[in-house]
């Protein structure tokens, strides 16, 4: 189903983002401070568009978050708030999953009562 | 089943269901035109819904009440942003309380409702709803709706248990 394919999906850019050492790192650091894209990239043996890369990479699987301030961009870990939405987002799916079972039903009914579609 | 994808963006606090419905445009705009269709399928089992004003032209205010298993009730009124039947339609929460916030006391939940036919029948019903907030997000779920709460409390029991995010 789309759906289970969808999450899986998410799921698994979380795991590919988690797989690499220096992408933990930068989460890590992200956690406990607030550092912009070329602070990061001062730490590692590595240039710097291959940190923007690492960073990207974070970012796509919703773990962190970019912020331009000034000429600045400043890395945020916001999986708390992140995972908050992405949960409260499956309990209101189901409400719509609720709600079309409803009008399935509702379309069933009138077809068997008319007979045929209107 | 119906439901042929959801789309979640919990960054733009964004989520689109489509749904693939063996009707026409005509039939699908109805379930949202006729306020005894609405008041059929908008509220879960055990919470009726009751249409008090139905307007639905771009101008114009819908306003219902769900009724809880507890004998509680929850108001709610949408501003008709735009009606283009049986296309297009866009609705939003209206500010209606003293504080201009809307009466639901959800987030300032707006609605595009788009149908299309298919050439070989049948229509695409596309529902996106844009919330304003990650507190409004979590009222929607908390008004006593518990079809949304079930899942809310069952992830969080595997996120607890320690499973990955």
């Amino acid at each position: 189903m789309v759906v289970a394919q969808a999450s899986e999906a998410a799921v698994d850019r979380i795991f590919h983002a988690l797989a690499d050492g220096t992408r933990r790192d930068i989460l890590a650091l992200a956690v406990e401070g607030t550092y912009s894209v070329s602070a990061l990239a001062k730490r590692y043996p590595m240039s710097f568009a291959a940190v923007q890369k690492h960073v990207a990479v974070l970012e796509g699987a919703g773990l962190i978050t970019k912020e331009q301030r000034g000429r600045e961009r400043l890395v945020h870990a916001d999986v708390d708030t992140v995972q908050r939405a992405r949960m409260i987002l499956n309990g209101i799916e189901e409400l719509w999953r609720g709600r079309v079972d409803r009008i399935d039903d509702l379309l069933a009914t009138e077809k068997r009562t008319t007979g045929g579609r209107r | 089943m119906s439901v042929t994808s959801v789309a979640k963006d919990p960054e733009s606090l964004t989520m689109t269901v489509t749904v693939d419905l063996d009707a026409t445009a005509e039939r699908a705009w109805q379930l949202w035109a006729d306020p005894r269709q609405f008041e059929q399928w908008w509220g879960p089992p055990g919470y009726p819904v009751t249409v008090v004003d139905h307007d639905l032209r771009a101008g114009g205010r819908i306003a219902f009440v769900m009724a809880g298993p507890e004998g509680e009730r929850h108001d709610s009124t949408w501003d008709v942003v735009a009606a283009d039947p049986p296309r297009y339609l866009e609705l939003r929460d209206a500010d209606v309380d003293d504080d201009g916030r809307p009466n639901d006391g959800n987030a300032m939940t707006a609605f595009i409702i788009t149908f299309d036919e298919r050439a070989g029948g049948g229509v695409v019903m596309a529902i996106r709803t844009h919330f304003d907030s990650l507190a409004g997000m979590e009222m929607v779920l908390a008004s006593g709706v518990e079809e949304g709460m079930r899942m809310v409390l069952s992830q969080i029991d595997a996120v607890l248990a320690g499973a990955p995010a």
